[in-house]
């Protein structure tokens, strides 16, 4: 084996045909995998005959975790599951418990929440566009969506204090209310994230070469996008219209008029389209937001203690990946829940994954890993 | 010949190696700040001033590290590999001419060695690619050699269509240095847009630049085929590159921008490499301006490319030089005849091509802009 180069090896010969597939393992250190995804492809020549996704490089026992701590500390674990949308995590969770307690949170603070969720929206979507890029080879968007990312970090730096982990929201309301100068602050944020999604237009939306590598690109029919439990951007760009902030509408969205934006096709091209759209709809969705937001507190009446009594809920909520839900039991007169379940949009949408990649090219597997805009904190927990 | 010759050839080729070295280094470091300069940062900053020393701390850092060998490649053909891909691109720059008087040799059919000389470095990569034992490598060595033999046909045709045109004016049409001569003032650039395009497309290729990256697409094979080396093996390779890129651009300048000539060059001959860096760094910057906002091709819209448009336009192109030439011998015209009838052709031709593809694409944004104007 030491100078004999062993690659015969690992090239599987069909015993019948004998076409010859290699096998290629992706992953968990690979540029493309975003993080810790690893896959193993099987390949004929350049296409991809098949794929096995392995998960669990990440796992942190994120639900167990939570068994064994007091309500209001499990807000950091749900930080670290989707780490680039923490403040929409945080609030599907905060909701939870505020359903199984029957907490009334302020109306301040929900729009308080509503603002910093869809900002942490738009600043996941720019993430996703500038990694897109980085997947289809293109450098530029990269520096541009961080460039506008860095910008909405540094308006969470301000009012929470943390750029990523923020803990902010609190059962009954959040942390403490906005600092001064932060509606000001948002409302310029906002011009320049319009001028940088004009920017993204010239750089990606209308490339040729974008286009040619991802329209037409790993769509399956939507009824199988059903069939896998897919949701979030990735069901919408099928053409399927759910959105839970429509389809199952809480915190303030009723009163505020935006659209969900839909494709056609599924493919990677309708993905990413989706979810330029979707900044943009955000964008609006902060402007309403930011007239409207109210005076008052931004804590409702909360036990110092809290002790949920018996029973279960599940609440969901839209994240910038899809349908993020918490399933709480409470045991009764205990300050720690009985069982949490969370339901992982990225986990979820992943399941997808070989069906789509399934015959397509070797290049085009990262471009459909990388429109999936999975993260790993989330698959793993 | 004499000790003396040899000695004094010696030097030459010392110097002019380490030139071009150190020349590609800062080649890297203008890339890092025309990139960084193009993306709204500020690149290199700390090594020297404007990090203009980063590359060259880059490269002494790649020396001192550890030269890891896995235990699994074929030992002979793993050490042989990044020489031969290193050696061509050095090969050529013999038959490079500075000036009029600066070139180490003057060959008579310096373009066919260059075109030959440029198919060489396909070998060091299948070799590399092969001997890792890595699959990642295997995978970007195959890719390397399909892309190379793709392009160089449209590189070639466009490079002999220069060779037939400069039949017309000098008797040294394939000496590079005949070439420049040829052209006198006006370059070839002019009276053959269509061939500098051409070579330009297949330059970049050739040197597998964005968008034709695909050798070494760090985001679906790492890296291609130099994923296994480390250290100043994987330096040479880098160095290569580079130097392919500045070769390319100095082909280029050659071929289609005039070489050395310029105002006053022939008064003042010491202007003469000055407005022949000039130019290179030009067309480098070119290529670093291509590289920013690309994404990169897939492998079979590379080739679909190649062979459905580059090389049936490097065709028309050969067709059209050789026709208006051969006319031009039948009928005894004037040499401004054929400079002008080929430049309209030929700039007809490009815009042409232009129209069709911008054609194309327009319809196609048309489409998408449609589907989403909700």
């Amino acid at each position: 084996m030491a100078t004999d180069t062993g690659l015969s090896a690992n090239i599987v010969r069909d015993p019948v045909t004998e076409q010859a597939e290699l096998s290629i393992n992706m992953g968990p250190q690979h540029p493309a995998t975003h993080g810790v995804f690893r896959m193993v492809l099987t390949l004929d020549g350049e296409r991809v005959v098949d794929v096995y996704p392995h998960i669990g490089y990440l796992h942190r026992g994120s639900e167990r975790l939570a068994e064994g701590e007091n309500f209001q500390q499990i807000t950091t674990l749900f930080d670290r599951l989707d780490y680039v949308a923490n403040f929409n995590n945080e609030w599907v969770y905060v909701r939870a418990v505020e359903k199984a307690m029957g907490v009334e949170v302020p109306e301040r603070a929900d729009y308080i929440r509503l603002i910093l969720s869809e900002l942490n929206r738009i600043a996941s979507h720019l993430l996703f566009y500038g990694t897109y890029g980085l997947d289809t080879g293109a450098m530029n968007p990269v520096m541009i969506g961080f460039r506008d990312r860095e910008r909405i970090q540094q308006i969470f730096e301000g009012v929470t204090g943390a750029r990523m982990m923020h803990n902010y929201f609190r059962i009954g309301g959040v942390k403490e209310d906005l600092p001064d100068g932060f509606v000001p602050a948002v409302r310029a944020l906002l011009d320049q994230l319009k001028v940088g999604y004009e920017e993204a237009r010239g750089t990606l939306t209308e490339s040729e070469i974008f286009i040619e590598r991802t329209a037409g690109i790993g769509a399956i029919p939507p009824e199988d996008l059903l069939d896998y439990g897919v949701t979030g951007p990735l069901l919408r760009a099928g053409g399927i219209d759910y959105d839970i902030r429509k389809a199952d509408p809480y915190s303030v969205y009723e009163e505020l008029d935006f659209r969900v934006p839909t494709g056609q096709t599924g493919d990677c091209y309708d993905r990413y389209m989706v979810r330029m759209l979707e900044i943009e709809q955000s964008i609006s969705i902060v402007a309403q937001a930011l007239d409207r937001l109210p005076d008052g507190p931004v804590m409702g009446r909360v036990p110092r203690i809290l002790r949920p009594p018996e029973g279960d809920v599940y609440v969901h909520g839209e994240n910038p990946r899809g349908d993020l839900g918490v399933y709480l039991v409470s045991s009764g007169g205990t300050v720690q829940p009985y069982r949490l379940k969370i339901r992982g949009p990225s986990f979820c949408n992943l399941m997808a994954l070989p069906a789509m990649i399934r015959g397509s090219y070797l290049a085009d597997a990262t471009v459909i890993l990388g429109s999936m805009d999975i993260v790993l904190g989330e698959v793993d927990r | 010949m004499s000790l003396l010759d040899l000695i004094t050839i010696a030097i030459i080729v010392f110097v002019l190696f380490n030139g071009i070295l150190t020349a590609v280094l800062g080649v890297i470091w203008a890339e890092r700040k025309a990139l960084a300069r193009l993306q709204q940062r500020v690149g290199p900053s700390r090594t020297g001033p404007s990090g203009i020393l980063q590359t060259a701390a880059d490269a002494i850092k790649l020396m001192l590290k550890e030269d890891v060998r896995p235990g699994s490649v074929n030992v002979v053909i793993f050490y042989l590999a990044p020489l031969l891909i290193f050696t061509p691109i050095f090969m050529l720059w013999m038959v490079l001419p500075f000036g009029p008087d600066w070139v180490l040799s003057d060959l008579g059919i310096g373009l066919f060695y260059i075109v030959a000389i440029l198919g060489l470095s396909v070998v060091g990569h299948v070799l590399a690619g092969w001997a890792s034992n890595n699959k990642y490598a295997l995978l970007g060595s195959a890719r390397n050699a399909a892309q190379l033999i793709s392009y160089e046909l449209p590189l070639v045709f466009a490079v002999l269509a220069v060779g037939l045109l400069a039949q017309t004016a000098t008797d040294r049409p394939f000496s590079l240095a005949g070439i420049v001569e040829a052209q006198g003032s006006v370059p070839y650039l002019v009276i053959m847009p269509l061939g500098f395009i051409l070579f330009l497309v297949g330059a970049l290729a050739e040197t597998a630049r964005i968008p034709f990256d695909i050798p070494h697409a760090e985001e679906e094979i790492v890296g291609g085929a130099f994923v296994e080396y480390s250290g100043i093996r994987w330096g040479v390779f880098f160095l290569t590159e580079y130097a392919g890129l500045a070769t390319m651009a100095f082909l280029a300048t050659i071929l289609f921008l005039g070489g050395w000539t310029g105002p006053f060059s022939d008064q003042v001959p010491i202007l003469q490499p000055f407005y022949l860096l000039v130019k290179m760094a030009a067309i480098i910057l070119i290529v670093f301006w291509i590289r920013a906002p690309l994404p990169r091709l897939r492998i079979d819209q590379l080739m679909a490319f190649a062979w459905k448009l580059a090389i049936p336009a490097s065709l028309v192109n050969l067709l059209v030089v050789a026709t208006i030439v051969w006319v031009q011998h039948q009928n005894g015209w004037e040499l401004w005849v054929t400079s002008v009838t080929i430049s309209v052709v030929s700039i007809v031709l490009a815009v042409a091509t232009g129209i069709f593809i911008q054609r194309r694409r327009e319809q196609r944004l048309r489409q998408f802009r449609q589907r989403w104007a909700q």
